[in-house]
């Protein structure tokens, strides 16, 4: 028996939806709409998303490390790391839990710089991978250009172990977990190899413009 | 209905209330019937859609408080200050209501009967719900798993899924505890402090035996119980978590 969707609201493109009774909704206070994906809410907190356990790497035991089709291979120690010259951007972070957070300001190394120098042949995806065994993949054009960073502050302050302390990706175009946090390394490849959340039922890109939020959309 | 099915895609479904039933003051549980739903494992949620009038629409996930074999999909919502959701579907939806629904959700806070145990779960506040959908669960699959369950709420009378949970803590191999860190019933005999390394050292089993914990609740709350955890030699990647609510 065909179910009766009951009051329906028809979108532009011709979707239909569901009307629910008595829902209002408390319209999203933002000066400029445009700045929000669709299915996002603005949120002044910063709330914490994590698979496991908060990973406690010692400093002097950290490295950060570009490994897989480069040439040559490279290896920070904290110190050095912490030594190359830094980027404070401000950005709009979009997580796939539904919230977004406007002028986040974060401080770290560009990816452009990391990779300045090294020859990455045929290399066209990157895994970034962490701490507590949390890897992301991404297309290698994505995260450079000026479009991703190993961030180490926040807000001018160390980055807090919980947000992914103490670096983390930052590659505010793509949904935050994508963002890996506790990274300690990439990987060049020729092929894409599915991370963590996208082999668990998340997008393999994850663009949160195209509401690319799980497998399949 | 919305949409057409395209493989792989998860679609949004009209979903219809079929009960609404009061937990707790600040919490409900919502019965829906989801035509076309495709079932689910404990532990997922799902991505709720409401929609007014005008078109606005306002998404949230919710964590699943079913089991995979229950008749009905069933959410337990708190409601939140200052939500803007969560205060509608306690306060307002009501049976015969309709909203949308897309999921299941999310592939590792997961737990199935084939994945054995020792099962452990601990729950802070409404972070029970994807407990009670395990729980079910292994009732329903008639698993033998030895389970325990320490589940922190402030008072007695928050106490969420109260005589349900009591029912479960009857099954064999099913150990239930509580620690209520605000109030205390007259007598009571469980615990009265916030969680801390002593109390999971107590609840847990040896390191040694290797249990499977899930951990789901505010973000301080899961800090310390998956810290200590692991404090205590639990292996971190046997430690699932699921985390929710802002912090400053």
């Amino acid at each position: 028996m065909p179910y009766d969707p009951g009051l329906v609201w028809t979108q532009p493109g011709g979707l239909m939806s569901v009307i629910s009774r008595g829902f209002f909704g408390r319209r999203p206070q933002v000066d400029d709409p445009s700045r929000l994906p669709p299915g996002q809410y603005l949120t002044a907190g910063f709330p914490v998303l994590s698979a496991g356990p908060t990973p406690r790497t010692r400093l002097d035991e950290w490295t950060f490390q570009i490994r897989g089709l480069a040439d040559p291979s490279r290896s920070w120690s904290w110190e050095e790391f912490t030594a190359l010259p830094t980027e404070t951007v401000t950005v709009d972070i979009h997580c796939v839990t539904k919230w977004s957070k406007f002028d986040t300001v974060w401080t770290g190394v560009s990816l452009d710089s990391l990779l300045d120098g090294v020859a990455t042949g045929e290399a066209r995806f990157i895994t970034a991978f962490c701490d507590g065994g949390y890897t992301t993949n991404l297309p290698l054009e994505e995260v450079t250009g000026g479009q991703a960073w190993v961030a180490y502050q926040y807000d001018g302050e160390p980055l807090d172990p919980q947000h992914g302390g103490p670096a983390r990706f930052l590659v505010p175009h793509l949904y935050f977990w994508k963002s890996a946090k506790w990274v300690r390394g990439l990987e060049l490849h020729i092929e894409d190899k599915a991370g963590f959340w996208e082999t668990y039922g998340y997008h393999n890109h994850g663009d949160p413009w195209r509401e690319q939020r799980y497998s399949g959309d | 209905m919305a949409g057409t099915a395209i493989l792989g895609r998860l679609n949004w479904l009209a979903a219809k209330v079929t009960e609404v039933r009061s937990e707790t003051e600040r919490v409900r549980s919502i019965v829906f019937e989801c035509p076309g739903w495709d079932g689910h494992m404990a532990g997922q949620h799902v991505d709720v859609r409401l929609t007014a009038e005008d078109g606005y629409q306002a998404q949230r996930s919710y964590s699943i408080g079913s089991a995979p074999e229950d008749d009905h999909l069933v959410l337990t919502v708190e409601r939140l200050q200052d939500g803007e959701v969560s205060p509608y579907l306690v306060d307002v939806l009501q049976a015969d209501d309709q909203l949308e629904m897309r999921g299941p959700i999310g592939r590792y806070f997961v737990w199935e009967e084939s994945m054995g145990g020792p099962l452990l779960m601990i729950a802070g506040g409404s972070g029970i719900v994807p407990f009670r959908a395990m729980l079910r669960h292994r009732v329903a699959a008639h698993s033998a798993v030895p389970t325990r369950l320490l589940y922190s709420a402030r008072s007695f009378d928050e106490v969420i899924y109260r005589e349900e949970l009591a029912g479960l803590a009857a099954y064999d191999e099913i150990d239930i505890r509580f620690t209520l860190t605000r109030a205390q019933p007259i007598g009571w005999k469980g615990y009265s402090r916030r969680i801390d390394r002593e109390m999971l050292a107590e609840v847990s089993w040896p390191p040694e035996e290797r249990p499977l914990v899930y951990i789901c609740g505010p973000t301080s709350f899961v800090e310390t119980a998956a810290g200590s955890l692991v404090d205590l030699g639990h292996d971190p990647t046997l430690i699932r978590t699921e985390r929710f609510g802002p912090t400053s």
